[in-house]
């Protein structure tokens, strides 16, 4: 929070009195909060609470019903790094890891065909920093469920620098490749200043990593920093719930 | 052996021939690049419902007596477009969609030709295609509309491979993959009415499936999938018209049936090679 506040006065991203839609029924209503440089939000909430239509939102996918999303400079349409859940993609798509971290490249080059010398170095550093160099021309179909996430990931920053929107990034890896996923998250946010928004409902994964957060259940029930959250009485409910599960 | 190549040699004097091969070849070279997405985004039968589609209107025009290839184009095109939105966002499913609207143009085909001519031997070349069913117009508007595509291909290439690996991602970084889809089924549907005359109606959406699923056996990258496939798709054609010259076979028959001995050496390559591996 200070060293957000340090880096810059206006927010990221603030959303005002948002409300927003699917199918034609109201999901989210009147939500308001603020996204600042640095931070690392995650929202949290039951199934159906409205998190996948927030993401659809900030990635411009989606308009709002009501109220309006402010981007703050340098942060438009395609210029936050997304991480989409892992069954979106197919098991069996011939493409190797370089072809698809190059891929998140594309977004910048609006009207040129084919990669630049710049491109190639953008992914190749990115690669580098998820430790996958090694396996770079190794087909993606062949890696392990952790690999996947990390070419993923690399991908994702080939399309931004300053924000990465992670949609359940740990959903099925085994504990201990996620925890090594989650401290890859954290050095990005650490380390190299980016702004992360993860969306889970890991409840306990959650008040652990991240610095603020969102809990969402059609509405904000809570926005704040994660010490607030976990004296809140909404905390107790859930992750009590979390633990009989 | 040296006797086939020598009568094959002779055939080349045949200008319907050559047209054959240079229609065959490029037509074979595109839809084996575009069934690379196709099949990839599991949407390889909208190949086999444009093609019945593009046969009720090679029908049709037959019976308006309008140019085959002029009045079917547009309508395979519109075709596309529909087939597309109907799969995405029908409440009755994609697969079903296509396989009404393909067995209804079928019944349109079939009738306007009982109505005219009967089933004949042009029917039969409809369906399982022939070596002198292009004209001279419709040559060199294949060979322009064949390259059009190529060049889309090539130009998209990156962006068709991000659409189709993860359309979610591709659209959050701002590639508008809803006209990228749309662009290839349009694509799609010029190459299938282009092709049905030397192919036939019933066979061409071979060539869209079989050379990419032939590749994927193989190779493990995009591109080398892409390559392959293309390579792939234009000796298998050429195998097939000479052998269709040579044993007078109907020309998509012959093309298909080599396609399919490609699969299975494809498929038993694959096998060694993963074997090989571990």
């Amino acid at each position: 929070m200070e060293k957000a506040l340090k880096n810059t006065t206006l927010h990221q991203i603030e959303c005002r009195n948002l409300s927003l839609s699917y199918d034609g029924r109201t999901v989210l209503e009147g939500a308001d909060f603020t996204v600042d440089s640095g931070d690392y939000l995650c929202i949290v909430g039951e199934n159906g609470s409205g998190k996948s239509t927030l993401i659809k939102a900030l990635l411009s996918l989606k308009r709002p019903s009501g109220g309006e999303i402010i981007f703050g400079e340098g942060l438009g349409k395609g210029q936050i790094g997304y991480l989409p859940q892992q069954t979106n993609i197919q098991r069996d798509f011939p493409a190797t890891v370089s072809e698809v971290v190059l891929s998140g490249c594309l977004g910048k080059s609006s009207f040129k065909p084919f990669y630049s010398a710049e491109d190639k170095k953008r992914a190749a550093m990115n690669m580098e920093r998820m430790g996958i160099s090694d396996i770079a021309s190794v087909c993606y179909r062949e890696l392990s469920g952790g690999q996947m996430q990390r070419v993923l990931l690399a991908r994702a920053l080939c399309a931004a620098e300053k924000m990465i929107l992670l949609d359940e990034p740990v959903s099925g890896l085994d504990p201990l490749v996620t925890k090594e996923m989650y401290r890859m998250i954290e050095e990005l946010n650490r380390c190299y200043g980016m702004t992360v928004i993860m969306v889970s409902h890991d409840f306990s994964a959650a008040v652990k990593y991240a610095t603020k957060i969102l809990h969402l259940d059609r509405s904000v029930k809570f926005f704040g920093t994660k010490e607030d959250y976990i004296k809140s009485p909404i905390f107790g409910r859930f992750a009590g719930g979390n633990e009989d599960d | 052996m040296i006797d086939m190549l020598s009568t094959l040699a002779s055939y080349f004097s045949y200008k319907f021939v050559i047209c054959a091969f240079i229609v065959g070849g490029l037509v074979s070279l595109c839809s084996s690049l575009l069934g690379v997405s196709l099949v990839l985004r599991r949407c390889s039968m909208i190949g086999d419902g444009l093609s019945h589609v593009a046969f009720g209107a090679l029908a049709l025009a037959t019976v308006l007596g309008a140019s085959p290839l002029a009045f079917s184009l547009p309508v395979v095109v519109i075709a596309a477009i529909l087939l597309l939105r109907i799969s995405e966002n029908s409440r009755m499913g994609g697969d079903a969609a296509i396989a009404m609207i393909s067995s209804a143009s079928l019944a349109i085909g079939v009738i306007a030709i009982s109505l005219t001519t009967g089933m004949n031997t042009d029917v039969n070349s409809y369906m399982f295609g022939s070596l002198s069913a292009m004209e001279d117009g419709d040559v060199i508007l294949s060979i322009i509309l064949s390259v059009t595509v190529l060049l889309f291909y090539l130009f998209f290439f990156n962006r068709i491979f991000a659409v189709t690996f993860d359309e979610s991602f591709a659209k959050a970084a701002g590639l508008r993959s809803e006209l990228y889809k749309t662009a290839i089924a349009m694509v799609t549907a010029i190459t299938i009415a282009i092709g049905m005359r030397v192919i036939g109606a019933m066979l061409i959406s071979a060539l869209v499936i079989f050379p990419a699923l032939s590749a994927m056996r193989v190779f493990g990258s995009f591109k080398g999938v892409a390559v392959c496939a293309s390579v792939l798709s234009v000796v298998c054609a050429f195998v097939g018209i000479s052998a269709s010259c040579l044993f007078s076979l109907p020309t998509g028959a012959a093309i298909v049936a080599v396609n399919a001995a490609a699969f299975i050496i494809f498929s038993v390559i694959g096998k060694v090679k993963r074997s090989l591996k571990r």
